[in-house]
């Protein structure tokens, strides 16, 4: 937008259109596209048994279009021609009309798409609080990372924490600018993404919810897979799990491992990689303000 | 009075185990001792009404639907994107199993045997906390066939969104289910009518479902007896914008906003003062500070001019121009526009245009009369409430806010006049020998 100043030349095609194609005619040496043949149609196991169970739970089938979709955009990082293609034909149904429904939805990519999302609420109560800031920061910080896909996006229902961010599904805030860089990290490390920011963590602010029995320390981090307190514990666990409240603060420990981004040394973002370049760019600039 | 935040924040809650401790699933067994006509009974004397947006009370909602022995339908409306609302989020995250036993025990009310939960899918962790919980429950044959030996038989399916405001407005939801692009459909016939696969369908929003065990446990007598006489009840609010301590409270509808804005929520950041207020999510008309004495219930609000909406306040300071805001919200919408009729596709896209006019200093004061008239002819004109809900707001802010959108539109004015003079480049003095143009 305008705000952000990178607002790309609208591209016109013929007679002004902003669709290519629109008034080209129809190619009709070419084969009308029909519900491709399963024979014919290679799908991996795994996704077809994914799409046949979802069909199989709605009387008609056509439902499972959101669901199949999901799934296909899970195996192949987007929605593909031949993963549409794919899933038209377990689902039998045309490519166009699967088509038509991934278009129409926000979260699946008819392009290709890096694997890592982050979508950053821009909407009133995030932008109120500096979410476009963090927005042009986040966007900075993951310029030239290929991995990584930074996206403005609606509400995202959390405006408690706001400015907030998805970040591959997991909701964090609330966010300062500072942080877009522990998100790139702790996407490369693979780690939780800022754990002490998660939504998952985080108590209800209604002062009448009693407090009484939600006395409990942080998870322990010395089994990382009792850490989930979402209640999503490993499988076959079902009544002892922590529960989605737990409050955590970062242990000194935890912050000399993580320290806090203005703090970092040098060494950190040379070990970043990537991003060390733009750090030092930024650095002279900054001085000159200052003089 | 807490009956859905209730010690929301005991570990595990959301594990049947822990909810079962608490009594839970005792409303359910309640329920299927009285017969369905008695259900639904409660629920018409409690006076619930819908915590989606619209209002509508549930009791005669559940009434509308055909008697008989066809395919009906009971969806579970999660797909909450209304900006500023997160309420739903937190009862679907700590305590799923209160929503299942309320979407449990309104399919027996109303004699349906399909249950669908439509989750938004950008709420990915509390969807798998839903699917868990769904299978704990389904173990424990709370779901089921002949659920706790009754009559009643019920499934649940969980469905995941993939981002689309308009999936929200229940016609769009069905249609999103049922596996289509999510466009909203014409009403009549309503969905009690004719609405998921062409059965009749009941759609109430997650707060609704979740109040129902509360109510069979109170008693709808009983519960009337919380809030006021037509905003019966409590209510979850999200609040959230600049205050001092944005979240979800639990309140008895009728106290006053202030209440809620300033003792529960904080209030603004010291040194900052309100300058108004959205009361019910981003589609309901603003409110001043003025305002701010109103009791937070239906009819007190639409008395003031406003709707309580989804029940989510969204409060701007004073440090904030009216202008952003306004972007904001028509960027949103435009955005979120599905493109089927015409006065909301067209009504949101230029009203955004006539905004950023106003912020690059190319608009004129009669730009505000027409951006106002062009809300006008949204409004009651499309299928469903999207355009509605981007020209109430935008309405009421050129209304209450005119003198400072007019201030806003000079003062663009000269910023962006004064950058063109500076971006002149002096060629020379002008031919002095050039007289006017000639004329013949």
């Amino acid at each position: 937008m305008s705000a952000t100043g990178r607002r790309p030349p609208v591209i016109r095609f013929g007679h002004g259109s902003r669709v290519p194609g629109w008034d080209d005619a129809v190619d009709l040496t070419k084969a009308p596209a029909t519900i491709p043949d399963p024979a014919l149609t290679p799908v991996p196991p795994g996704l077809k048994e994914q799409i046949e169970a979802s069909m199989a739970k709605y009387p008609d089938r056509r439902s499972a279009a959101i669901p199949a979709l999901h799934a296909a955009q899970e195996v192949y990082g987007w929605c593909s021609p031949e993963a549409i293609d794919q899933v038209a034909s377990v689902m039998q149904l045309t490519p166009a009309y699967l088509t038509s429904v991934a278009t129409f939805y926000d979260m699946f990519s008819t392009v290709p798409k890096p694997r890592n999302d982050v979508y950053v609420c821009t909407n009133i109560s995030c932008s109120l609080l500096g979410a476009d800031e963090f927005f042009e920061a986040m966007l900075a910080a993951a310029e030239g990372d290929l991995d990584v896909n930074v996206q403005q996006f609606e509400c995202l229902g959390a405006c408690d924490i706001a400015p907030m961010a998805s970040v591959n599904g997991e909701y964090v805030g609330p966010l300062e600018e500072a942080d877009a860089e522990r998100i790139l990290e702790d996407l490369r490390t693979g780690g939780p993404v800022l754990e002490h920011k998660q939504l998952r963590y985080r108590r209800s602010a209604d002062p009448g919810v009693a407090e009484e029995e939600t006395d409990f320390g942080p998870p322990d981090r010395e089994t990382t897979d009792m850490a989930d307190t979402a209640g999503l514990g490993p499988e076959g666990e079902s009544v002892d799990r922590p529960g989605p409240t737990a409050a955590i603060e970062m242990t000194t420990a935890q912050l000399e491992e993580h320290p806090e981004p203005e703090k970092a040394t040098d060494e950190d973002t040379h070990a970043a990689g990537e991003t060390h370049g733009e750090v030092e760019d930024e650095g002279p600039g900054e001085k000159e303000d200052g003089e | 009075m807490k009956l859905l935040l209730d010690r929301i924040d005991e570990p595990g809650l959301n594990t049947l185990a822990v909810y079962e401790r608490r009594g839970g699933y005792q409303s359910l067994r309640k329920a299927l001792d009285m017969t369905p006509e008695e259900v639904l009974s409660n629920i018409m004397d409690a006076g619930i009404r819908g915590r989606g947006g619209a209002g509508f009370p549930m009791g005669r909602k559940i009434s509308f639907l055909p008697h008989g022995d066809m395919d009906k339908y009971l969806v579970c409306n999660a797909d909450e994107s209304e900006p500023g609302t997160f309420k739903d989020r937190e009862i679907m995250q700590k305590n799923p199993h209160m929503l299942i036993e309320g979407i449990v025990i309104a399919s027996y009310a109303a004699g349906i045997s399909r249950t669908f939960l439509y989750i938004r899918g950008e709420y990915a962790m509390q969807a798998d906390i839903l699917e868990a919980a769904i299978a704990e429950a389904v173990e424990a044959g709370y779901i089921g066939e002949r659920i706790l030996g009754s009559d009643h038989s019920m499934s649940l399916v969980l469905h995941r969104g993939a981002g689309a405001y308009i999936c929200g407005e229940e016609t769009g939801l069905l249609d999103s289910l049922e596996g289509k692009r999510g466009n909203p459909r014409l009403k009549p016939p309503f969905p009690a009518i004719e609405g998921l696969y062409h059965g009749p369908t009941l759609i109430n929003n997650v707060e609704t479902l979740a109040t129902v065990p509360a109510i069979v446990r109170l008693g709808g007598k009983e519960y009337a007896e919380l809030g006021t006489e037509t905003s019966t009840g409590t209510k979850v609010v999200s609040v959230s914008g600049d205050v001092q301590r944005p979240g979800n409270y639990e309140i008895d509808l009728g106290i006053p906003s202030r209440e809620l804005i300033y003792d529960l929520a904080g209030g603004p950041f010291p040194g900052r003062e309100i300058k108004f207020w959205f009361p019910g999510g981003s589609s309901s008309p603003v409110l001043t500070k003025d305002d701010l004495d109103v009791p937070y219930d239906f009819d007190s609000m639409a008395k003031a001019g406003s709707m309580l909406g989804s029940g989510a306040v969204i409060v701007v300071d004073d440090s904030h121009t009216v202008l952003e805001v306004a972007l904001k919200v028509a960027k949103f919408y435009a955005h979120e526009s599905c493109g089927k009729c015409v006065p909301c596709r067209e009504g949101t896209n230029w009203t955004l245009k006539m905004l950023q006019r106003i912020e690059s200093g190319e608009a004129t004061p009669m730009d505000l009369d027409i951006m106002a008239s062009v809300q006008e002819q949204i409004i009651g004109n499309c299928l469903c409430v999207l355009g509605d809900a981007m020209a109430m707001p935008i309405g009421s802010m050129v209304a209450k806010f005119r003198d400072e959108l007019e201030a806003e539109i000079e003062a663009a004015r000269e910023r962006a006049e004064g950058a063109e003079l500076e971006d002149v480049i002096p060629i020379g003095v002008a031919d002095e020998h050039a007289g006017p143009y000639p004329v013949h």
